[in-house]
């Protein structure tokens, strides 16, 4: 099984591939394959060639970058709430950190990528912190219900406030609107740069904590029978969530639902062992990131429509299906 | 029954606690003290004094244009708007039988917004602003029929809802950001202002004139189907061998919070929480029964708006912020003090 599922691995990490090749190939203009190869190789710098390095590129792999980043944290986040429509996004981390960056930015005058980038992290911690403390006080534990609706209302007061700022000062109106859906478009390579460490970081913690969470996806009573530090592995799989949700945030604003539908797709189709459901999280969630990106190049041609908007639209019936098929809820 | 106070009229009939009465007053003698204080405060103070004698027609012209024409509309219409989102927000609490129900939950709210924000881009230039509620209102029915079939599964849970509600309003949203960015700029902002919710810029002709009829009809229409509540508020099997048609009753009673949700959306836009919010505390005041919780609820309800917009736009001068902005942010901690409540019930 072992060997079926590493070839899997490899196969979706080919399909990625061509899935980058063809977001840095396609679009307004497309660009034959030749002369993408040909400006990696000796870059004349002409339009196309200039094209592909300070756009089209950066596009996909920021794209890439943070398609794997929401993929994984949601995995995590699905195992640590045992909430299956768990995810940066309905648990209101997207939305706090989101806001953290807009007031930032807007009315603090912070400025620079690492400042951003760090802004975000905080806004995660803080938002997800209030979603963890509120979705876990009670007698029976951290129920589905609870964290659910704690995340709902977080992401809808951030939300609102967000709102408000940006109505309250029209010059950032513009500027923030189309990051406030999600979008990778017109993003250069030094923004990929300021925030790969910190997903780096928190991909390696989720890569490490596999064999960890499949003991906390038996419930911590079993968790803590075999011997596991419950403590330890919450904590370093919340590191791991902000790290990867907060830097995706601050380079591509609150992208939604990729980090709901990937895990269960990577469920069904290699089981329940996340020392492969992480890697499979990883390379499709990135996969279908660079798609509807791809995609949404084509819906409203020469206009662009926010990457955001397209995984929403992918994302909603898929989450509905699942909200309609837990056993529980 | 001597602590009660029974009015009737032909077939209707209403019982109201002594207390209730004594409390109705108070909050309504608060809501008038509010509006005069509201209207007088802005960028240029103006007495109470001088606010009654302009309303009663004794003030100078400079008063009278500030007063009458700026500020008193956009009073009303918070009153108009918060209560009638706190009574659909009060109907809804009844009849789902769930504490944390409203009209933001169960996607009323932003399937009026949708349909606002629809007829903003695509029939502003050619139909009255008048027919906006109509358009909120169809909106709200259409999202909030699509929400609780899409949730229905042997019944609707509380749960099952508020998740599919979050898928829906995601789509929702992601649509309507999707006009907003396409569209001309004069229409996003518009747009965008009203996805917050505000009642900044209100006029007599074009925003009260249109919700009042709404709110004159649906209010007491309400307010004679609060027996039915209580009853729905014992669980289907006490409310029908009470002799009640249940699934008729709360079909009536959702139709009606949708459309006092839908109408007050369609001016306001989508300000939150209001309906979560003022149930509860009328709950507190004046005990569970529905004939005393709405008119406390629809007092309450504009008391918290016309609060919530007083400091929008008098504290973040010359940031005019939504009220919107505002009911969230005292909202949503009451949620989760809601939620805390009720920790050992989810």
């Amino acid at each position: 099984m072992n060997v079926i599922k590493a070839v899997g691995l490899i196969g979706s990490t080919i399909i990625l591939a061509c899935a980058v090749i063809a977001s840095i190939a396609l679009g307004v203009t497309d660009i034959p394959l030749g002369t993408v190869w040909d400006s990696f190789i000796h870059n004349n710098g002409g339009t196309e060639h200039l094209i592909i390095r300070t756009a089209r590129v950066p596009r996909a792999l920021i794209a890439a970058s943070v398609g794997a980043s929401l993929a994984v944290a949601g995995a995590v986040m699905q195992v640590m709430t045992r909430n299956p429509i768990a995810s940066p996004s309905t648990l209101g981390v997207n939305s706090g950190a989101a806001f953290f960056v807009i007031l930032a930015s807007g009315w603090l005058g912070v400025s620079g990528l690492q400042a951003t980038t760090w802004v975000a992290l905080i806004g995660a911690t803080v938002s997800g912190g209030i979603v963890f403390f509120l979705g876990s006080i009670g007698r029976d534990g951290m129920t589905p219900v609870k964290i659910t609706l704690a995340g709902a209302a977080m992401a809808a007061f951030f939300a609102s406030l967000t709102q408000g700022l940006m109505l309250s000062d029209g010059r950032m109106f513009d500027q923030v609107l189309v990051w406030l859906v999600g979008s990778v478009a017109g993003r250069e390579l030094p923004q990929l740069q300021a925030v790969w460490p910190y997903m780096g970081a928190g991909m390696a913690i989720a890569l490490l904590l596999g064999r960890h969470l499949n003991a906390l996806a038996m419930g911590e009573d079993v968790a803590r029978g075999l011997g596991q530090r419950i403590a330890h592995i919450k904590l370093s799989s919340a590191a791991a969530v902000i790290l990867l949700a907060g830097a995706s945030v601050a380079v591509a604003g609150p992208i939604a639902f990729v980090g709901i539908i990937i895990p269960h797709i990577v469920r069904y189709l290699v089981g329940t062992d996340h020392r492969w459901i992480l890697p499979y999280s990883a390379v499709l969630g990135a996969i279908l990131l660079v798609a509807a990106d791809l995609g949404s190049r084509y819906i409203a041609m020469p206009k662009e429509v926010p990457v955001g908007v397209m995984t929403a639209i992918i994302g909603v019936p898929f989450f509905v299906y699942i909200a309609r098929k837990g056993r529980r809820t | 029954m001597s602590n009660h106070q029974s009015i009737r009229a032909g077939k209707m009939s209403i019982l109201l606690e002594r207390r209730t009465i004594w409390v109705g007053a108070a909050l309504a003698a608060l809501v008038a003290a509010a509006m005069v204080l509201s209207t007088g405060m802005g960028s240029q103070y103006i007495s109470p004094a001088r606010v009654l004698s302009t309303i009663f027609g004794q003030g100078t012209p400079m008063d009278e244009v500030i007063i009458l024409k700026l500020r008193l509309p956009r009073v009303v219409i918070a009153v108009l708007v918060g209560a009638s989102l706190a009574v659909a927000g009060a109907i809804l609490q009844g009849v789902i039988r769930n504490p944390l129900a409203s009209p933001d939950v169960t996607g009323v709210t932003e399937g009026a917004t949708f349909g606002a924000v629809l007829f903003i881009f695509f029939f502003t230039d050619t139909m009255s602003i008048h027919w906006m509620p109509v358009a909120a209102i169809a909106g709200a029915f259409i999202v909030s029929g699509l929400l609780y079939a899409l949730a229905w599964k042997n019944g609707v849970s509380p749960l099952r809802l508020v998740l599919i509600g979050i898928g829906v309003s995601a789509a929702v949203k992601s649509v309507s950001y999707m006009l907003i960015i396409a569209g001309p700029l004069q229409l996003a902002d518009r747009s965008l202002t009203f996805m917050t919710g505000s009642i900044y810029g209100a006029s007599w002709d074009k925003d009260v004139m249109t919700l009042l009829p709404w709110v004159a009809v649906l209010l007491p229409l309400t307010w004679l189907q609060a027996r039915n509540v209580n009853i729905q508020a014992l669980g289907d099997d006490v409310a029908r061998s009470a002799g009640a048609h249940v699934e008729r009753q709360r079909l009536i009673l959702l139709a009606l919070s949708v459309a006092l949700a839908g109408s007050a959306v369609a001016i306001g836009g989508a300000i939150g929480f209001i309906g979560l919010m003022a149930p509860h505390m009328a709950r507190k005041l004046v005990g569970s029964s529905f004939g005393s919780v709405l008119p406390v609820s629809a007092l309450l309800g504009a008391l918290l708006l016309l609060a919530a917009d007083l400091i929008a736009r008098t504290a973040f001068v010359p940031r005019d912020v939504p009220a919107g902005v505002l009911t969230a942010a005292i909202g949503a901690p009451f949620f989760m003090y809601l939620l805390y409540r009720n920790r050992n019930r989810f």
